[in-house]
C-alpha cells in the first residue's frame, strides 16, 4: 500500500485542490459578521472549531498511528496479536476527557442561548426599532408600524441600533435569515417570534429565506440596507411622501398571490387588518375557538413565541 | 380524471425513466420465462421465510434503491454545479430532494442493515433461523409495498415535494395539491409496519435463542448493536406510525391536526416527527458500529477492545437518542431553556460515540491489520465519521445554529455522519459476508478502487459544501444567483458526487463479474473469522447448523480455532424442525400495496378492497395449522459431506 500510495495522493491533492475554487475573492458571509449578534455567533463557531479541531487532531494522530505501525504487510508473518480485554485508566481517561470538552463549549453555548434572544449588550442604550415580517409564498413583507410603511422584498434598517423582527407568515413557514447580521428564525402563521438583529454600520447585504416551502423558495431572497440614521429617517420620509397608500386589496393580493413580486414599497401598513397580538398564550387563543380562513384572511392574534 | 392527472406528463427525463423501467422488467420477465424460473422464483425466493434468503432480497432491493437515490443525487448535483441553470425545473427539484432523502434513509440504509442483520445475526447466536420466521418474510414484504408504492409515484400522480421531512403548513393539502405527499405518508407507513415486526421479532430472537453458553456479555458486537437497535425502533416507528396516520388524517380526510387554522399546528408535525427522525439515525448508525466492530476485531487478529464499555455506550447513544430531537428545529422559537436543554443534551451523545471509536482504535493497537476492502471501508469510518461528529457538536449550540441552520453546512453535517455510518457500514458488510450469501467473493481489485474512488468523490463532494453553507446558501434551492462565490464549491462538489457515481459503477460491475470469476469459498471461513457464522459450511444449509452450537467465551470460533474448545454439542445428528414456506406475506404486501394505493388517490372501493385483502391473508395465516416439516437425519449427512468448511464434527 506504501508503493500505491504518492499516486493516490497526488490525485487527491489536485483533485482537492478544485474545492479551493470557491471562496477566492468573496468573503464568506457567517464568518465576516457585520452586527452584534453575528460577531457573538462567529465567536462561537471559531472557538468550537478550535476546540474540534484538536479532538479531530488527536484521534486522527492516534489512528494513522495505529493503522501505519500495526499494518500487517509491516509485521512478521508469525506475528501473533495479544488479546486485549481492555484498559480501566485509558477507558477512563477518555470518557472524562470528552466529558471536559464539552463542559468548555455547553457554558458558552448557554451563555449565548440567552444573549442572543436579548438586546446586545453594545446598544443597550438605543431604542429598539420594531419591523414586522410576514413571509408569504414567495415574497417578504416589512411592515414598520412606527413609521408607518411597509415594504416588499427589501427592508431598510438604521445601521448601531437594535432591530426587533417580529416573525410572522401568511402561509408555509419560511425561515428569516441575514447571514452578515445574525441567525434565522422561523416564521410562522398564527404566531409572532422576536428576532433580534442589528448592524454595526451601514452596508448592503442579502437576506434569504432558508426553510424551504415551495417552488418559489429559492428565489425568496430580499435585500437590507442599513443606513445611517440620518439616511435612514430621511428614506423614511420620502416613502411617506411618494409612495401609495397600501389598501386592503393590496396586502390581499399580495398574500394571495402566490409569485415573485419584485420590490414595492407603501405608505400604511397592514397591521390595521391583520395584526399579530403579542403575549397571547395559545390556550387562550383556542378557546376563543377562532375560525381560521385558510391561507387569506388571518385575524393574527397569535402568539409571541420569542425571548427567555 | 384526466389521464395526465394520473401519469406524470411533460418532463423527458421522467419518460425516460418510465422507458427505462418498462425494460427493465420486460428483461426480466422474459429471462424468467426462458430460463423456465418462474416456479424456481416463487418457491425459492417469493416465499422463502429462510432469513438468509430474506436478507439476500433486502440487500438485492437495497442496491437498487442506492441507484436511484444516487441518480437523484447526480442530478441535484448536475443542476447545482453552475448557477442559474434549468435542467431541472423547481418542481422536479423539489420532488427529486424528496425522493432523494426518503429513498437514501428508509429504502436503503434500512433495507440494507435489515439485509445483513438478517444474514448475519442468525448464524452469529447460533440459532437456525429467526423467533417467528413468517414474520420476518412478512417485514420485508410489507417494506417493498411501501417502497413500491413510493417510488411509483414520480411516474403516477407525481413525487412527494415537500421534503423528505415534509414539513407542514407546506406539506398540507392547502399548499400542496395532488397525491404526492399521500404517497409519502403511505409509503413510509406501509415500510414502518415492516420495521415494528422486524423490531419485535429480532429482540425475541436475540434475547431467546442464542445458543447455550453465549451469555449476553458474550455475543459479537453485531449482535449487541442489532439487539439495541430494535429497541430503540419499538419505541421509535409507533411514533411516525401516529403522525404519518395524521397526514393522511389532514390530507385526504379533511382533519386539522397540522393545517394552518382550525387548532392545527405545523409545529406538532415538526415535534412528532423529530422524535422519531432523531432516533432513526441512531437506528441506522448502531448496526453499522456492530458491523465495524465485528471487521476491526477480525481483520486486527484481536478480539474487540474495551467490550463492556462497548455495549454501554451504545446503550448510553440509545437512551440518550430520545432526548435531542428539538435541535433539528432550534429556530423555532423555543425559549433559551428548552434549546440550551437540547444543547446539552445532544452534546452529550458525543461523549458515548467518542468511547466507541477509541475502542475501535485501540482494537487496532498491537493487532495485525490487514487492508482487505471490508477492513479499509472499516478504516475509513473512523476519520470521516469524526468530522461529521464535530461538526455535529458545532450544531449543537443553538445559538451559532441559527446560523447554521438548513444550510449547506448542515447538508455536510449530515452526509458526513449518514455516509462512512451507514454506507461504508453496508459495503464493508456486503463484501465481509458476501461468501456467506453466495459462496464466492467480492473482487478485492475492484473493491479496492470503488473504496479509493469514493474517498476522494466523498470529501470533494461534501467538504466544500460547510463552506457554501457558511457562505449563506441554503439547503434545498434549486438553482443560485451568479456572482455570490457559490459557484467554486458547488462545482467542485459537483466532481465530487460524479466521481462516487463512477465507484458505484464500478462496484455494481464486481458484483456482476464476481458471479463467474469471484474467488471461490472453499473453506467457509475466508477471512480468518472470529465468530459463529463463519463455523457453517458454504453454503450455508438451510437449517444452518447441523449440530447445536454451544459456546463459552465471546469470540467462540475463533477461541476453537486457536484453543480447539468444542463450538459443538458433542451428540448424534437429529432431524431439524423447519418451518414452512407460505405465500401469505407475498399477498399481504400485495393487498397492503392495493389498500395504500387506494388511499393515495382517495379510492375508497380499492383501499377496502386492499383492507379486506389484508384480513383474509391474517385470517389464513391464523386458521393454518401449518407445522412445517423436519429435515431427516440422512439428508443433514448427505448436506453436510457434499459442502466445503464447516467444523469437523
Amino acid at each position: 500500500m506504501l508503493r500505491k500510495l504518492p499516486w493516490k495522493l497526488v490525485l487527491l491533492l489536485s483533485l482537492t485542490s478544485l474545492f479551493l475554487l470557491g471562496g477566492c475573492d468573496t468573503k464568506i458571509a457567517v464568518l465576516d459578521p457585520q452586527g452584534p449578534m453575528a460577531r457573538e455567533q462567529y465567536h462561537l463557531i471559531v472557538y468550537s472549531s478550535i476546540l474540534m479541531a484538536f479532538v479531530f487532531v488527536v484521534v486522527l494522530g492516534l489512528y494513522l498511528y495505529m493503522v501505519i505501525k500495526y499494518r500487517a504487510s509491516r509485521l512478521p508473518a508469525d506475528y501473533k496479536p495479544p488479546q486485549i480485554h481492555g484498559h480501566k485508566v485509558l477507558e477512563t481517561v477518555w470518557t472524562i476527557i470528552p466529558v471536559l470538552i464539552i463542559i468548555a463549549i455547553a457554558i458558552p453555548t448557554v451563555k449565548a442561548n440567552y444573549s442572543v434572544e436579548e438586546t446586545p449588550k453594545s446598544m443597550k442604550s438605543e431604542k429598539p426599532l420594531t419591523i414586522y415580517v410576514t413571509s408569504s409564498e414567495w415574497k417578504w413583507i416589512f411592515s414598520y408600524p412606527e413609521q408607518g410603511i411597509e415594504t416588499v422584498n427589501y427592508v431598510n434598517i438604521p445601521a448601531g441600533r437594535p432591530i426587533n423582527f417580529e416573525l410572522t407568515s401568511s402561509g408555509t413557514m419560511a425561515s428569516f435569515w441575514i447571514p452578515e447580521l445574525g441567525g434565522q428564525k422561523y416564521t410562522m402563521p398564527n404566531m409572532t417570534m422576536r428576532l433580534i438583529l442589528a448592524a454595526d454600520h451601514p452596508g448592503e447585504y442579502t437576506g434569504r429565506n432558508a426553510n424551504f416551502n415551495g417552488e418559489g423558495f429559492a428565489k425568496m431572497d430580499f435585500d437590507v440596507l442599513a443606513q445611517t440614521p440620518k439616511d435612514f429617517n430621511a428614506w423614511v420620509k420620502e416613502v411617506k411622501s411618494r409612495a401609495p397608500q397600501m389598501k386592503k386589496s393590496d396586502y390581499e393580493k399580495l398574500i394571495k398571490k402566490e409569485g415573485l413580486v419584485g420590490r414595492q414599497t407603501y405608505t400604511g401598513t397592514h397591521l390595521k387588518w391583520d395584526k399579530p397580538d403579542e403575549q397571547k398564550s395559545y390556550y387562550e387563543e383556542s378557546e376563543k375557538g377562532e375560525k381560521q380562513n385558510h391561507h387569506h384572511h388571518h385575524d393574527m392574534s397569535g402568539m409571541d413565541m420569542g425571548g427567555k | 380524471m384526466k389521464l395526465s392527472d394520473f401519469f406524470v406528463t411533460g418532463e423527458p427525463a421522467i419518460y425516460a425513466a418510465e422507458v427505462g423501467m418498462a425494460l427493465g422488467a420486460a428483461a426480466v420477465i422474459f429471462s424468467l420465462t426462458y430460463f423456465k424460473k418462474w416456479k424456481w422464483l416463487w418457491k425459492e425466493w417469493l416465499t422463502t421465510v429462510d432469513h438468509k434468503k430474506i436478507g439476500i432480497m433486502y440487500i438485492i432491493v437495497a442496491v437498487l434503491m442506492l441507484f436511484r437515490g444516487g441518480v437523484d443525487a447526480l442530478m441535484m448535483r448536475t443542476q447545482l454545479a453552475l448557477p442559474n441553470q434549468h435542467l431541472l425545473d423547481a418542481n422536479h427539484y423539489d420532488g427529486i430532494f424528496t425522493t432523494h432523502g426518503v429513498v437514501m434513509i428508509l429504502f436503503m440504509a434500512m433495507p440494507f442493515l435489515f439485509g445483513l442483520i438478517n444474514v448475519a445475526v442468525p448464524l452469529q447466536i447460533g440459532a437456525r433461523d429467526v423467533a417467528f420466521p413468517l414474520l420476518n418474510a412478512f417485514s420485508f414484504w410489507a417494506m417493498v409495498a411501501g417502497m413500491c408504492l413510493f417510488n411509483i409515484s414520480f411516474i403516477i400522480g407525481g413525487s412527494p415535494t415537500a421534503g423528505w421531512t415534509n414539513y407542514f403548513p407546506l406539506a398540507g393539502p392547502e399548499f400542496t395539491k395532488g397525491v404526492g405527499n399521500n404517497y409519502y405518508a403511505m409509503g413510509l407507513q406501509l415500510s414502518g409496519i415492516g420495521t415494528l415486526a422486524t423490531a419485535v421479532n429480532f429482540i425475541v430472537t436475540i434475547l431467546k435463542m442464542r445458543a447455550p453458553g453465549m451469555t449476553l456479555m458474550k455475543m459479537p458486537m453485531f449482535v449487541w448493536s442489532t439487539l439495541i437497535t430494535f429497541i430503540i425502533v419499538l419505541f421509535a416507528f409507533p411514533v411516525l406510525t401516529v403522525a404519518l396516520a395524521e397526514v393522511t388524517f389532514d390530507r385526504t380526510f379533511g382533519a386539522h391536526f397540522f393545517t394552518m387554522g382550525s387548532g392545527g399546528s405545523p409545529m406538532l408535525w415538526a415535534n412528532l416527527f423529530w422524535i422519531w427522525g432523531h432516533p432513526e439515525v441512531y437506528i441506522v448508525l448502531l448496526p453499522s458500529l456492530g458491523i465495524y466492530a465485528d471487521i476491526i476485531a477480525t481483520f486486527s487478529g484481536k478480539r474487540l477492545f474495551g467490550y463492556a464499555s462497548m455495549v454501554v455506550a451504545m446503550a448510553g447513544i440509545a437512551f440518550f437518542s430520545y432526548f435531542t430531537w428539538v435541535h433539528h428545529f432550534f429556530t423555532m422559537g423555543n425559549t433559551s431553556v428548552v434549546n440550551s436543554f437540547f444543547s446539552i443534551s445532544t452534546m452529550i451523545i458525543a461523549i458515548p460515540t467518542g468511547v466507541k471509536l477509541f475502542n475501535e482504535i485501540f482494537t487496532l493497537h498491537k493487532g495485525k491489520i490487514r487492508t482487505t476492502t471490508p477492513m479499509l471501508w472499516s478504516l475509513a469510518f473512523i476519520p470521516t465519521f469524526l468530522i461529521g461528529g464535530v461538526t455535529g457538536v458545532m450544531l449543537s449550540m443553538a445559538a451559532a445554529d441559527y446560523q447554521y441552520h438548513n444550510s449547506y453546512f448542515l447538508i455536510a453535517h449530515f452526509h458526513y455522519t449518514l455516509i462512512p455510518a451507514v454506507a461504508y457500514a453496508c459495503f464493508a458488510g456486503l463484501h465481509y459476508w458476501y461468501p456467506k450469501m453466495f459462496g464466492y467473493m467480492l473482487n478485492e481489485k475492484l473493491g479496492k478502487i470503488t473504496f479509493w474512488l469514493w474517498m476522494v468523490g466523498f470529501n470533494l463532494c461534501f467538504l466544500p459544501q460547510f463552506f457554501v453553507g457558511l457562505d449563506g446558501m441554503a439547503r434545498r434551492m434549486y438553482t443560485y444567483e451568479a456572482g455570490l462565490g457559490w459557484t467554486g464549491w458547488n462545482f467542485a462538489s459537483t466532481v465530487g458526487a460524479y466521481i462516487m457515481g463512477i465507484g458505484f459503477l464500478v462496484l455494481a460491475w464486481n458484483i456482476v463479474y464476481s458471479i463467474k470469476h469471484g474467488v471461490r469459498d472453499t473453506t467457509g471461513d475466508p477471512w480468518d473469522g472470529r465468530t459463529l457464522d463463519w463455523a457453517t459450511p458454504t453454503p450455508v444449509p438451510e437449517y444452518n447448523f447441523a449440530k447445536q452450537p454451544v459456546v463459552s467465551t465471546l469470540d467462540a470460533f475463533a477461541e476453537y480455532k486457536e484453543n480447539g474448545t468444542p463450538i459443538y454439542r458433542d451428540e448424534e445428528y437429529k432431524p431439524i424442525h423447519m418451518p414452512n414456506n407460505s405465500a401469505m406475506p407475498f399477498f399481504s404486501a400485495v393487498s397492503m400495496g392495493l389498500a395504500g394505493f387506494g388511499l393515495v388517490w382517495s379510492w375508497w372501493w380499492l383501499a377496502i378492497l386492499g383492507g379486506l385483502m389484508m384480513l383474509g391473508c391474517l385470517a389464513w395465516r391464523s386458521f393454518d395449522p401449518d407445522k412445517g416439516h423436519y429435515i431427516s437425519v440422512e439428508e443433514i449427512i448427505r448436506t453436510e459431506n457434499t459442502r466445503a468448511g464447516g467444523v469437523k464434527r
